[in-house]
Parts: structure tokens; sequence; C-alpha cells
């Protein structure tokens, strides 16, 4: 069993004139303790939106979910809210983009995590306020003592973040999953902040769910991906399966689209069209009208995602050739 | 068109700093020095990539280059004009020689306008240069030419776009009056990785097609990696290190540089545990107080009591570097 278990989740919000937008598709993940698993994507893929489902923080209605998430074997989306919000709150930790928004900015940073260890952990003021310190000092905030009486707004975005990665560990949560998490720092910000958070699950075995756009953090981070187009997983592998030889056309030209910083490419291979709008998904493979390798089948059926051997799987009905033609 | 010598733009000591309020009425809380004298020059049909961390000025020096915003001391020449001296016809001349594309396709397009407007209106302001019987065929050119469909998309609002396609828009826009210079900031921040390669591959046949020179303004290393010719390194609003595209990247020569490049994710799982990566400590500090000296030192690992005194030049040939202790050729 593992820690965290996605099966078959859907997720579809109310669209104009009675029709549904299908977000999510059908998606299925599985995490174990300590791995990163991250969630590839680009907008509109309904990689956010899984992360949100997962974390419980979907208003329902609008959105309808179905499907099963577990959590060491327990179902989460037929639990209470209450319930829900209790195990959500206190195992699963979150990270998202924005800090700034993500934070309170009428209390201080110290008061936002004494608050939480008090609700939570039952702590006293003054307990609650040391482990605060504690926390602070952890993600490597500087001063730790007297930056707990600063204001979200008196910290620069990395800061910030860090603060977020602070409240998201200081419940000790078997899982973090990070939407995003440093899409707006600078390069050399963002490489601390993904220190900073591998630091953290080696020392707590913490698994984390990495969802992002950027293929450079997923080969920096993870150790398996799932690489999701429009509300479904196309392609699931280890990182170095990934980028030794996609096995779907999707990945495939994502990695070829994207400009290298070791060396220069004459030209970029250029994915053509734009990701489709999810509320007009076309018949078929949602991916056909892009891929250079559609054919008659692509286009009339939809290609469920299958195993590969070397325990990978992909759902392009090309798959195997695909993958000997990457191999070759 | 290949690119030459000839600088079609030279920037020189181009100051931008910006008065902040104080905590009191009345009072000034200093200068934000977003642009600290940097000079350069522009040849003709070249990619000159601008890379820097955000607040290190490089928008506030998109702005200065297009005459959007005034410097507080030096200038920006083309050809015998100065871009903010300029008057009446000089004026006219130089808005229509030096464009700008920016980041936001979703902000930077008139919402209530078609394509058909949009792109008319260059030459409403500037009706000599095409006329005006011919000016239906010439837009219907410039979409041919950025890879939208005329006869389809001429009549439809900006809305009715994607991003991608929204920024092949601006950017016909911006060739509407054949221009020399384009000013490129952020271009393809915003958009999708697999839009992102469309556009700027679209961006590099322009410019064999026509000739025109970009100044590429990104903070994404590797998108200006591949268009550049030359790249300039920005900190704290000067430039630290400029220099032809393959050597800057292979062997950086400034501490922040080199530093910048190795936080870059490299695309490569095999051996990601044994990469050596600088980890710079913290955030780059405030341009309203930048330390004394050379503006890196209070992150760099190397800064002696030099550093923190006298502040270094920009010198070399070829690769110019403004540091004491500049990092060995290999």
């Amino acid at each position: 069993m593992a820690l965290l278990e996605v099966e078959d989740l859907r997720v579809g919000f109310p669209g104009p004139g009675g029709t549904s937008v299908r977000a999510v598709n059908g998606v299925s993940l599985a995490l174990e303790p300590g791995q990163t698993l991250a969630i590839l994507g680009e907008s509109g893929s309904g990689k956010s939106v899984t992360a949100q489902a997962v974390m419980g923080i979907l208003d329902t209605p609008p959105a309808q979910v179905s499907g099963s998430v577990r959590l060491r074997g327990r179902e989460l989306l037929t639990l209470s809210p209450k319930q829900r919000d209790k195990v959500s709150g206190e195992e699963i930790g979150m990270v998202f983009q924005d800090a700034m928004a993500a934070l309170n900015p009428v209390f201080t940073v110290g008061e936002q995590l004494g608050e939480l260890l008090r609700v939570r952990r039952g702590l006293s003021r003054s307990q609650a306020r040391r482990r605060a310190v504690e926390l602070v000092d952890r993600v490597r905030i500087p001063a730790a003592k007297d930056r707990v009486r600063d204001y979200p707004h008196q910290f620069s975005g990395g800061m910030r973040q860090r603060i977020m990665i602070a409240l998201a560990i200081a419940l000790e949560p078997a899982v973090l999953i990070a939407d995003e998490p440093t899409t707006a720092l600078d390069v050399t910000v963002q490489a601390q902040v993904m220190e900073l958070i591998a630091e953290i699950q080696r020392d707590s075995g913490m698994a984390l769910l990495l969802i992002t756009h950027d293929l450079g953090v997923v080969a920096e981070v993870a150790d398996d991906v799932a690489v999701m187009y429009a509300g479904r997983i196309a392609e699931r592998a280890t990182v170095e399966q990934i980028f030794a030889g996609p096995a779907h056309p999707y990945t495939e030209g994502l990695l070829a689209s994207m400009p290298r910083i070791d060396r220069r490419d004459e030209e970029l291979y250029a994915i053509p069209g734009a990701p489709p709008n999810p509320a007009r998904l076309p018949a078929g493979c949602p991916f056909h009208l892009r891929c250079p390798r559609a054919d008659d089948v692509c286009r009339s059926t939809l290609p469920p995602l299958s195993p590969l051997p070397s325990g990978r799987a992909s759902a392009c009905h090309h798959r195997e050739e695909l993958l000997h033609a990457s191999h070759r | 068109m290949p690119a030459t010598d000839d600088p079609v733009l030279r920037v020189d000591k181009l100051v931008r700093h910006f008065p902040v309020k104080g905590r009191l009425p009345f009072t000034s809380g200093g200068m934000v020095k977003a642009v600290d004298g940097v000079s350069f020059d522009l040849r003709r049909g070249e990619t000159l990539g601008v890379v820097g961390e955000s607040g290190c000025g490089k928008s506030t020096l998109a702005r200065m280059l297009v005459g959007l915003e005034r410097p507080t001391s030096g200038e920006v020449r083309f050809g015998d004009a100065v871009v903010h001296t300029a008057r009446g016809r000089h004026l006219r001349e130089l808005r229509r020689r030096i464009q700008i594309v920016l980041q936001d396709p979703y902000t930077s397009l008139n919402p209530r306008r078609t394509v058909r407007d949009i792109l008319l209106q260059p030459f409403e302001i500037h009706p000599d240069v095409v006329d005006r019987r011919h000016r239906l065929d010439r837009i219907k050119e410039l979409l041919d030419l950025v890879g939208l469909d005329p006869s389809l998309h001429l009549d439809r609002y900006p809305h009715q776009f994607s991003g991608g396609q929204r920024q092949r828009i601006g950017i016909a826009r911006a060739l509407a009056l054949r221009p020399d210079v384009i000013v490129c900031d952020e271009p393809v921040s915003a958009l999708d990785v697999s839009v992102q390669a469309q556009v700027v591959n679209l961006l590099e046949r322009l410019q064999r097609e026509l000739g025109v020179a970009y100044v590429f303004i990104a903070h994404d290393l590797s998108v200006v990696r591949h268009i550049s010719d030359r790249v300039a390194v920005m900190y704290l609003g000067k430039l630290v290190e400029t220099g032809p595209e393959a050597p800057l990247y292979d062997a950086p020569r400034h501490p922040y540089t080199k530093a910048l490049l190795s936080a870059v994710p490299v695309p490569q799982p095999v051996g990601r545990a044994q990469r050596k990566r600088i980890l710079l400590t913290g955030d780059p500090p405030s341009p309203v107080d930048p330390p004394s000296g050379c503006r890196f030192r209070t992150r760099c690992w190397q800064a002696t009591e030099t550093c923190a005194h006298v502040e270094p030049v920009l010198t070399g040939d070829g690769q110019s570097v403004a540091c004491h202790y500049p990092l060995p050729v290999p």
C-alpha cells in the first residue's frame, strides 16, 4: 500500500450552457514515503486541479470530484468536511506559487505559525512561540528570533516562500504538495528553495508531490514523473527514463522544444498549435491535432494509459515504436 | 542579413534613478538606482541578450532604449539622433525605427480593437511609411509573416487568440513600420514551453529575413543563450559582464555570471547528484542602498577589502568583466 494513492480522479466544473468542463479525466498516481513525484504539464493540463483535489481545497460544488484519494489506505473523498480538514491539515502540507496571497498580511509570521501549533497541537503560547522560532530557523531564515515578529510584506519573495514551507512542515506532514513553488522566484533563489525542500525530505522522509511546468526543475529533483496533457496522464516513468527517451510524442516535443543552457542548438523544435481548451477537447487522442505521428486511430480512439516494459506507462497508440525509435 | 560591426544603437553611461517616498510625509526615502551607468553598442542585425534577476534594472533599461522612460543622465544614440532630446520630425523617425515587444500579450493589446485596427494604427501615426491604399495589403503581409492567417484572423479581437498568437500580433505590430531595432522585454516568459519555441523560432526567422536587431531581455538564461549573439549580465543596475554567447556561457569570468548559470536547472537527471552548484546566499540587496565598491561583494565568495572600497569597471575586449578578481580563462 502506497502512502498516497490517487485512482481514476476526475474533476469537472460547470461550463457555459449546462456543459461540463472536464479539467481532470481519470488520473491515477501513487506516492511512497520519501519519494518525489513530479506532475509536469502546461497551463490547462489539469496539474493544479489534480493537486487541489488531492489537498481537498476545491469547492464542491461547483467542482464535481470523483474517483478515489487514499492516504495510508484511508479514503479522503468520502470524509466529512471536518474530518477531511483534520487529515489534510495535519498529514498533507501545501506550498503554492504566490506566497503573498497564501499568507495572512495582518498577522506576523510568528502569530501565524503559533496559531497553527496551538490549534492543531495544543501547545501553550510560549511553547508555540519557541517552536515557531525553531521552524523559521529550520527554513534557514537568518535571525529567526527577530524575524518571527515581522509581517509577510517585510520579507522578500524567496523568504516568503520559506515561510510558507515553514507553515507547511510545522505539523510534520507525511506528504508535501508543492504547486509551482519556485515559478515566481529568480533562478538563484529557486535553487536555494529547492535545496531546502530536498534537505527537509532527507531529514524527515516526507514525500513530495511537485506540480511544475519546468523540465529543468523536474530533472534536478524528481524521482518519478507524470506528464499531464488535457487532464490526463500522457506518460509516467522514472525521471531517468523520461529524459533518456520519451514514450509519448508530447513529452518528446517538450524536450525538443526546450533551449539548453549547456549548448546552443541551431533551431528549436516547436510543437505546432496550442494546448486544447478543456471545454472543447478533440475526439480521439487529445494530442492528435499537434502530433506528427497522428493517424486515423489517433483521431478516433482515445488511447488509455498502458504499461510498457520496465515499469513505465504511456497513453499513445504508437508508444512501442516511439520508445524503440528514441532508444536507437 | 548577418550582423555587422556598424552599431545601430549606442548606449552611453545610461542612468535612471527613481525617488522613493520616506516613512514620514515630505521626507525622502532616497533613490532607487534602477539603472546606474550602463553602456553598450548594439550592432546592426544582431541580438544582444540582457539577463539578470528581478530588480536588476533590465526592464527600466528596455523602457529607456525606446524612449518610454527618460534617463537621469547618459544617452541612447540612434545614428546621429539622441533618443531623449530629439524633437518633432526626428523624434517621430526614432519612434518608427525603434520598437518594443512586451512580456504580457494579454495587456499590451487593446481588447476593444480588432487585429486589423491594432495593426493599422502604426500607419495612422506614421502615414508616410505606407500609402493608404496599400496598408491593408501590408498588414495582411505582416500577419502572414508572423504565421497568422489574414483571411481568418484579421477581424478578431485579442481575447479570441491564445497567448502565443497574441504575442505574434504584438510582434507584427512592432514590425509594421520596418524598424531597425526591436527591444523584446521578456517576450516569451508568459508563454507555455511548447509555445515559447514557436515564438523564439519566429523571432529568429524574422531577423534572418529582415535584418532587424534585437535587444532581448529575459530572466531565462537558456532562452537568452539560444537567441543571442552577445550577452550582457546585469546586477543591481550595472553590467557586470558582457561578451559573445559561447565564451560567456561556457567560461564565465564574473563570479555572479558563474553563480547565475550554475543555478539554472539542467534538464538531464543523469549525474545530478555530482553536479557542482554555487548556491548564493540571500537575495540581491536593495537598489536603494547598494553595497559600496562592487555591488556583488555581499554575495560573492571571493570578495576582499578591495571589493568594498573600489568599484570595478567593465574592462576587456570581446568578453568584458567588471571584477577585481575575474575567474581564469580556461
